[in-house]
């Protein structure tokens, strides 16, 4: 081999590393690319929100009890939003946490491997059920069952969305606490059946209490979930934004606000148009707060096993 | 950890011991009720929906565009909006994603601008889908003037997926063993052709399950499109990428939204049609992970 086609290896190999920095650097844009999205949606979200609150004041939105932004007499307090939003998040965690808690324990204390086998598959396509097909089945199938029980029940109503969002939200609290309590090591279980505890009591004294963290993470993102849902909550529980503790009654969540201010076509610039991102605001910081709490949670509390 | 008595006294079945193995009993029907909800539910769901769709499923109805009378509304515009929404938010989602799995695992040095990027993917996880719909409303319909486009409901789409396809990603590059890397920058490979010729295939069933299954959320979304003003009420298909255009979860939410039951049925019809086409998906991404998983014990 003589000099010159070692330099030119040599070259091809400089150049070689200039692409490799030029690939390093490209996947770092991608990787970036994810921060840049939360900024997005912080400065979007922000910007609109105080122009918001030029026009209306930050105590009337937090506090006002009345929300008529689209009629001509406008109130802006969003509590009845809130209150709506949390009512179905409540009936929603009435179903799911249980449910879903005992399902993970089922799965991972008491189900075989062939059982196991066909529950964890279901319980993925009941994830993966749109959430418009949960909003059919909440309006033509619960309802009318409700409807049938207490004849008082509005066709719009709040415990049938609640009930769906609950069993929409079964599979994200029971795949989270089962991940938890199958972490749980095998030593502890053994220990108690060991000192003669039945299953129960190993599963409810030792291996719940072990994965507590994880559960209670899993809890507070299915809240959260619950919260976030938009299509049920639009198709079934109706559009009346109003304060009522009444599940029969019709109320309309912060998620189905902003559905129905943007079917309509609202002007860009109207006071209408700039609460959808006052409440989406808001609707993003009570998210991100339980998601961080739920984080938290992990991290600060898990217990250590070796 | 308290330790019942009546445990140290073995071999005596005491009527405390009874008590407690029909408590276990009990238990064991119960959670095993809780584990049924999800699943009767499912089953009433898709039998309730059949019952009511399975009626107008024809090749009509798949063929005709909407229309004021349910008799003769059909899904075409909205079949032909889904894939081409299910087009565009992969080709513009994966390359994305996938890039950035592999530089968070790959290349990224160990320091707070990683663990920024990281924490904060885990958060965009827990956005409400809506909230996206309001980021694409401003940036991509207002902002870059975009309109009411077919590009800009997959970019929406793509960047509400982006952190799902991203964390499954890394899962899958996480579980390439780290001895098929020494072994190639061992013989000199620079880091690029480790990734390209060696993490990468093999991580590849792995990150086209994800793919999969955050694609099939994707065709699943309603609120988002919503948001950014995709219309219901469509007589033609997109053919480029500025084109106005519906998919099949606006038009089945347009349907269930008007009074009378003829709609609510051809609403039921289009359910099914979505399902079909979602159950597929997630059956492609078994098949892909349970052949992934063989792979790696073989």
């Amino acid at each position: 081999m003589t000099r010159e086609t070692d330099a030119r290896a040599l070259a091809r190999r400089r150049s070689r590393h200039v692409g490799e920095q030029v690939i390093g650097f490209l996947l770092f844009l991608c990787a970036l690319l994810s921060t840049l999205v939360t900024v997005g949606i912080v400065v979007v979200l922000t910007r609109e929100t105080l122009v918001f609150f030029q026009e209306v004041s930050v105590l009337e939105f937090l506090t006002g009890t009345v929300w008529t932004p689209q009629f001509v007499d406008k109130n802006f307090g969003v509590l009845p939003l809130l209150s709506g939003s949390l009512l179905i998040a409540l009936g929603a965690s009435l179903i799911a946490l249980p449910i879903g808690l005992l399902t993970a324990i089922f799965l991972s204390e008491y189900a075989n491997d062939g059982v196991r086998g066909v529950l964890k598959p279901a319980l993925e396509v009941l994830a993966g059920i749109p959430t418009v097909v949960y909003g059919y089945f909440a309006l033509t199938f619960i309802t009318p069952i409700l409807q049938s029980i207490w004849p008082s029940t509005g066709s719009f109503n709040a415990l049938s969305a609640s009930i769906v969002v609950g069993i929409m939200i079964i599979p994200t609290v029971a795949s989270l606490s089962e991940d938890a309590i199958r972490a749980v090591p095998l030593s502890l279980r053994e220990g108690a059946y060991g000192l003669g505890a039945t299953r129960l009591e190993v599963s409810t004294r030792v291996v719940v209490p072990a994965a507590l963290s994880g559960v209670i993470a899993s809890f507070i993102l299915g809240i959260s979930r619950a919260i976030g849902e938009t299509m049920v909550v639009t198709i079934a529980a109706g559009s009346l934004a109003q304060m009522t503790l009444n599940p029969l009654e019709a109320v309309q969540t912060m998620t189905a606000y902003i559905v129905n201010v943007s079917l309509g076509d609202t002007p860009v610039g109207t006071i209408e148009y700039k609460t959808i991102f006052a409440v989406g605001f808001t609707l993003f910081i009570l998210t991100l707060a339980m998601n961080i709490v739920s984080q938290l949670v992990l991290s600060r509390f898990r217990e250590r096993y070796e | 950890m308290s330790v019942p008595e009546s445990a140290l006294l073995l071999g005596q079945n005491t009527a405390r011991d009874r008590r407690r193995q029909w408590k276990g009993h009990l238990f064991w029907v119960f959670s095993l009720a809780a584990t049924s909800v999800g699943i009767i539910t499912l089953m009433v769901l898709l039998v309730d929906v059949m019952i009511d769709g399975l009626g107008r499923l024809d090749a009509d109805f798949l063929n005709s565009y909407a229309s004021r009378f349910a008799d003769r509304a059909g899904i075409r515009a909205p079949l032909f909006g889904t894939a081409w929404i299910l087009g565009l938010t992969a080709a513009i989602s994966f390359p994305l994603s996938v890039g950035a799995a592999i530089y968070l695992e790959e290349y990224a040095p160990q320091n707070w601008i990683t663990r920024i990027i990281q924490v904060n993917i885990a958060n965009l996880a827990g956005v409400p889908s809506i909230v996206y719909g309001i980021l694409g409303l401003a940036v991509f319909v207002r902002g870059m003037g975009l309109g009411r486009s077919v590009l800009s409901g997959a970019l929406t789409l793509s960047i509400l997926i982006l952190p799902v396809i991203i964390m499954a990603s890394q899962e899958a590059i996480r579980a390439v063993p780290d001895s098929i890397r020494q072994a190639a920058y061992g013989l000199g490979a620079t880091r690029w052709q480790v990734t390209q010729r060696q993490v990468l295939p093999m991580a590849l069933p792995g990150i086209l399950t994800g793919t999969i299954l955050a694609l099939s959320r994707a065709v699943g979304e309603t609120a988002p499109l919503i948001m950014i003003g995709a219309l219901s009420f469509i007589a033609f298909t997109p053919q480029g990428l500025t084109d106005q255009f519906t998919v099949l979860p606006l038009q089945i939410y347009n349907w269930i939204s008007r009074p009378g039951a003829d709609f609510h049925e051809i609403a039921a019809s289009a359910i099914l049609v979505l399902l079909v086409l979602l159950l597929t998906m997630n059956a492609i991404a078994i098949i892909l992970r349970n052949r992934c998983s063989r792979m790696r014990v073989g």
